[in-house]
């Protein structure tokens, strides 16, 4: 969807300030965002771009206004409430009621470091042979779904080249809404700056996206 | 008014000693853990993980000993997941693995426009600076000047490459081993290798050696 998190060549925002020694957190309450947010996705019941598209349909205002553990807070609130694990009432009051669903699993303490050390790898067999290769020439389509997508706007209707062919991926486009698993193939696709950016562009800069089969056309 | 900011503040005082948020999640977390959803014990190991045990201090190493040794380099050109596995780094937030190394001729820069993908086992949790509007809206349109907020000015004649974290596939930044370095060991190596460089928004230096 065209929302706010759709941030590449935006303008307006000024320049990026780093903060000099940055702390990993900045308060307690990130620290416990964080953790509930990795052990909740343990559940099993949505995907990361699930919970990614529960980020990114927040309203733009919110989404622009909000640090990042805010983004992540709101939306897993959002997720929770969707997938019948808690109530609204609950969230607003803090009294448990009885609104319950089963979690697929639980993770528990002594798995934690097996379970990120392993990680979610997102590479499936194959169903077909790669349709490009490297130093094909391809387009992007132009799409604007209501729905999550990992194709961003700028990107849209570009001519690049394949670089890299990085394997046989989870498709995000449709998982994020609770449809079976499927998988594309998935490919470095590089544009030159002025093909993105038009003719005020830097011509010595490129940008590349990691793109699924289905976002692209031969050219 | 300041009486009436006074008493307002005192009366809630006496409610909760919380703020907003730090209430909203204190909420949230203990009706995950009174449903059994979650277990606490998890929480505490989570949170354990990202502070003291995964950070930028692995891909330190990882960028010292491509520096050191030209067949691991070589590894992990070919296939950044398995050369950084050798180290026993990977995993969550990094199951897929790119090494984007400088070269005289081109400079890397990595970027997540739609959210906030980072190389996870590698440099650990994204600076908040990664995470907003203002850099993930300006690196691909205006990379250069994305690094100038940083300092950082490119050798005239170095083009500049930007990596859009879109799918799960997490790039590092391998530097350029700096001159007035020869003959040092993978750990003096290291201690000059910044999270920032392996973003492509800084550079070592030999200067940095603490």
């Amino acid at each position: 969807m065209n929302s706010a998190h759709d941030l590449g060549g935006q303008m307006g925002f000024g320049p990026v300030v780093p903060e000099k020694d940055e702390p990993i957190f900045h308060a307690d309450w990130e620290k416990k965002v964080l953790a509930i947010n990795v052990a909740a996705g343990a559940m099993g019941a949505w995907t990361i771009d699930g919970i990614r598209h529960a980020r990114e349909s927040l309203p733009p205002a919110q989404y622009l206004s909000s640090s990042y553990y805010q983004i992540w807070l709101a939306a897993l609130d959002k997720m929770l409430v969707q997938q019948g694990f808690l109530s609204k009432e609950e969230l607003a009051s803090g009294v448990a009621g009885s609104t319950r669903r089963e979690p697929k699993r639980v993770l528990k303490g002594e798995e934690v470091e097996a379970v990120l050390r392993r990680g979610f790898p997102y590479e499936r067999e194959a169903p077909a042979p790669a349709r490009f290769k490297v130093g094909d020439k391809v387009r992007t389509i132009v799409m604007h779904p209501q729905h999550h997508t990992r194709l961003p706007r700028y990107a849209r209707g570009k001519q690049g080249v394949i670089e890299r062919v990085t394997g046989c991926h989870v498709f995000p486009d449709t998982g994020a809404h609770g449809a079976p698993e499927t998988a594309q193939w998935l490919y470095t696709v590089v544009f030159s700056g002025p093909e993105l950016w038009g003719r005020d562009a830097d011509p010595t800069s490129t940008v590349s996206i990691e793109a699924w089969e289905s976002y692209l056309e031969p050219a | 008014m300041s009486g009436h900011d006074h008493h307002h503040h005192h009366d809630h005082e006496h409610d909760n000693h919380f703020t907003p948020i730090e209430a909203r999640v204190k909420a949230l977390e203990s009706l995950m853990v009174e449903k059994g959803y979650v277990d606490p014990s998890a929480l505490d190991a989570i949170i354990d993980t990202y502070e003291t045990r995964i950070g930028p201090r692995n891909g330190a190493r990882v960028v010292a000993k491509a520096w050191s040794d030209p067949a691991y380099a070589a590894r992990l050109k070919a296939d950044g997941t398995a050369a950084v596995a050798e180290l026993g780094y990977g995993g969550r937030g990094g199951e897929h693995i790119v090494a984007c190394f400088n070269t005289p001729e081109e400079h890397n820069l990595i970027v997540c426009t739609l959210c906030s993908c980072y190389p996870w086992p590698v440099l650990g949790l994204p600076p908040v600076w990664y995470k907003s509007p203002p850099y993930r809206a300006k690196a691909v349109i205006d990379p250069r000047g994305t690094l100038a907020d940083f300092g950082v000015k490119l050798p005239e004649g170095q083009r500049i490459r930007v990596w859009d974290s879109t799918a799960e596939t997490r790039f590092i930044v391998i530097p350029m081993r700096p001159a007035g370095t020869e003959g040092w060991s993978e750990d003096e190596l290291a201690s000059i290798v910044s999270r920032d460089s392996m973003i492509g928004v800084g550079l070592p230096s030999p200067e940095d050696r603490p």
